[in-house]
């Protein structure tokens, strides 16, 4: 029951990556995708269960593992997977040049992807959840590349090349870490568990452990879109398919830095919480800084929501360099509300790119008029990602800064905020002037708006965003065991 | 012990010797010639592992490394190199010389950082970790140096092998799962790279990476 209950999200996802890969993309396999992602959520919601009830759960001596971060992980992979796959079809529709089997390349790569992210969170093993996050990489190259057109292979190329590195410089980390391991007499197989390091965090030599856990941060920052190693982000976000891109910022993002969580807590009790939290607050401020400079001038809609995605990511970093429970908490929440409100962002930005023929912000206007629930759609997303009321970000921003005043980093969150309300208004700025801005009389006419049934999964994750941030109590024990584990 | 130890330092300074000859030789065919050379000599240190640790399984990682280390990768670069005709670094950002001093820099850089591993096991094998570490440095040199994307590739690879050479003198390897997983991800993003290459070249007419100036804010 346990094995089936951590094998099913992999084992779906994989399936229908098989199906695809056999039958190709058709009418009737058009929503195997979708069918893989509920699975993975149903999995996600049972294993949320039974971890809050039970404790976390060991599969195959520990390679496997699920504790309440790793369930709240899962939970957002099947949530968005299931708004992106939803949009897949609109997508690959809008692209009528695309042959067959660029259709078939796409489906399938798009499942061994949440495939991919699925071993990643449910990997008890550093060494196993580095091989999943690295294959992350390989299969996404491809979708960053998808449209062919030489803007997209510059993005796959500066992905892969900096991903790599990045992550290969996590694997110096793990090396280091398991050389530490080995010598505070783990065997072989426990040395890169993480339950079994943070439990005997104290007897790693504190010399190799510093630069394990530089080496880990750096690396598995590079591919949460943290600066130095940040580049490629803007670029790739931009460039990928839009169910693409949401699946990149909503959930990729966060896999990684829930690897960068269990870093910390192997950290913390052995270096102090000082070590950890310098080296975050650093990466986290300055991803922020780099953004909310890179909105101001923003002449992309697509780029904008990236550079929005490495500013909530920076602001997450800060928090898990707080580290306190409460900080914790706030920041899974965020990861929660950033993921869903960027999947809606970016999914709706698809919409507008196929109705509008332009990702240049100056060229959409008036969409509020012209294309009133694609625009009250990306409007919602816009707002919440700003940080406005009912919308759960709002929330967690709070908690977050709370936690931060708490744990006397004033200074730290203060100068968060100074950046966050550069890059609040600069969003809103470029949002208004989307949806709002007066229509000039040569605007092109825009193309059909699109059937309501590829509304509804957008619609409904706004509405969940909302309600999440009127009361957490669904998810409120998950977050708070999550929360533990990562301290 | 000591002879095992010897074959070891050889096996090592190969290892390190391949590494600066990238940094001096920048065409893409001598670079190639390199890694695989580079390759031999990571599988060379396996093997002289195994021997001194009486730990059979190492000859069979040993083999697989050396397989994929010294020929695969090697010879996909190489058939890169072949299918284009502009492959030499015209337009270094730094020339051979600064980047030898440089080299020579993060070579002395490496043992300054890795005492802390060295002091955790002080036998032959972590005394030569500082070799491993160096690598890791010149990679990371050619990576931000270089213009074209297979000399990048080469810097990637570089990086790989020295972290490779890291974990087998550190601790004989990583499980072996995780090697092999490694493995697996390092040929597969190489081939990654080779594809986009190719469709690179096929739509810039080139891959130099300066002619990547598309996307910008």
């Amino acid at each position: 029951m346990d094995a089936l209950l951590l094998l099913t999200p992999v084992g779906a996802a994989s399936l229908a990556a098989a199906v695809y890969l056999l039958l190709g993309w058709r009418r009737i396999t058009a929503h195997v995708a979708s069918a893989a992602s509920a699975i993975i959520l149903a999995d996600a919601i049972a294993l949320a269960v039974h971890v809050t009830r039970r404790g976390p759960i060991d599969v195959a001596s520990g390679w496997l593992h699920a504790d309440a971060l790793s369930a709240f992980m899962l939970l957002g992979i099947g949530t968005i997977a299931l708004i992106a796959t939803a949009a897949s079809p609109a997508y690959l529709a809008s692209h009528d040049g695309e042959r067959d089997g660029s259709r078939r390349r796409y489906a399938v790569l798009v499942c061994l992807f949440l495939a991919a992210m699925a071993t990643a969170v449910l990997a008890g093993n550093l060494g196993l959840a580095w091989i999943a996050i690295e294959a992350t990489t390989i299969v996404t190259a491809f979708l960053v590349g998808h449209t062919g057109s030489r803007t997209a292979l510059e993005a796959a190329w500066k992905y892969t090349v900096i991903c790599s590195t990045g992550i290969a410089l996590a694997l110096l980390g793990l090396v280091m870490l398991y050389d530490a391991a080995r010598h505070a007499n783990l065997t072989e197989t426990d040395a890169l568990n993480y339950t079994l390091l943070t439990a005997h965090a104290h007897d790693l030599d504190t010399g190799v452990l510093r630069m394990a856990v530089a080496f880990l941060l750096l690396g598995f920052g590079a591919k949460a879109g943290l600066a130095p190693l940040h580049s490629w982000l803007p670029d790739a976000h931009s460039q990928a398919p839009a169910p693409v891109s949401a699946l990149m910022s909503g959930v990729l993002l966060p896999v990684a830095l829930s690897q960068i969580l269990r870093v910390t807590a192997i950290a913390n009790p052995a270096l102090g919480t000082g070590y950890a939290r310098t080296l975050l607050t650093v990466m986290g401020l300055g991803t922020l800084l780099l953004a909310a400079i890179a909105l101001i001038r923003q002449r992309d809609y697509k780029r904008m929501l990236a550079y929005s995605s490495m500013e909530h990511m920076g602001l997450i970093a800060i928090g898990a360099a707080i580290g306190t429970p409460l900080a914790l908490a706030a920041i899974l929440l965020h990861i929660a509300g950033h993921g869903l409100a960027k999947a809606v962002a970016f999914t709706s930005a698809g919409h507008i790119l196929a109705t509008e023929h332009t990702t240049s912000i100056d060229r959409v206007k008036a969409l509020a008029r012209r294309q009133p629930v694609l625009a009250g759609i990306f409007a919602a997303a816009l707002l919440a990602l700003l940080g406005f009321p009912p919308f759960s970000l709002f929330a967690s921003e709070l908690a977050l800064a709370r936690a931060g005043f708490a744990a006397h980093l004033g200074l730290v969150i203060a100068a968060a905020l100074i950046l966050l309300l550069i890059a609040f208004a600069a969003l809103a700025h470029h949002g208004g002037r989307m949806l709002l801005a007066d229509a000039d009389h040569d605007a092109p006419a825009p193309s059909p708006a699109l059937s309501t049934r590829a509304y509804t999964p957008l619609i409904t994750a706004v509405v969940v965003l909302a309600a999440l941030g009127i009361t957490v109590y669904p998810i409120s024990s998950l977050l708070n065991a999550a929360a533990g584990v990562g301290h | 012990m000591n002879a095992d130890a010897e074959w070891l330092d050889v096996a090592c300074g190969a290892f390190l010797l391949a590494a600066v000859g990238v940094v001096w030789r920048r065409d893409a065919a001598a670079s190639s010639r390199l890694l695989a050379v580079q390759g031999a000599a990571l599988a060379a240190i396996a093997v002289v592992l195994g021997a001194d640790r009486h730990h059979p399984e190492l000859y069979a990682v040993a083999a697989g490394v050396g397989l994929l280390r010294a020929v695969v990768l090697p010879g996909i670069l190489r058939r890169a190199v072949t299918a284009s005709t502009e492959d030499r670094e015209t337009r270094p950002l730094m020339n051979v010389g600064a980047s030898l001093l440089a080299t020579a820099g993060l070579v002395l850089l490496a043992y300054v950082a890795a005492t802390p591993m060295v002091r955790l096991e002080n036998t032959p094998a972590a005394r030569a970790l500082p070799v491993g570490l160096a690598v890791v440095l010149i990679g990371m040199l050619v990576l931000v140096t270089r213009r074209k994307a297979l000399s990048q590739v080469t810097g990637f690879l570089l990086l790989d092998n020295g972290i490779t050479a890291i974990a087998f003198l550190a601790a004989a390897g990583v499980p072996l799962l995780v090697e092999f997983g490694v493995s697996f991800d390092l040929l597969l993003a190489v081939l990654v790279l080779r594809v986009l290459t190719t469709r690179l070249r096929a739509s810039f007419g080139s891959a130099d990476l300066d002619d990547l100036r598309e996307l910008h804010d």
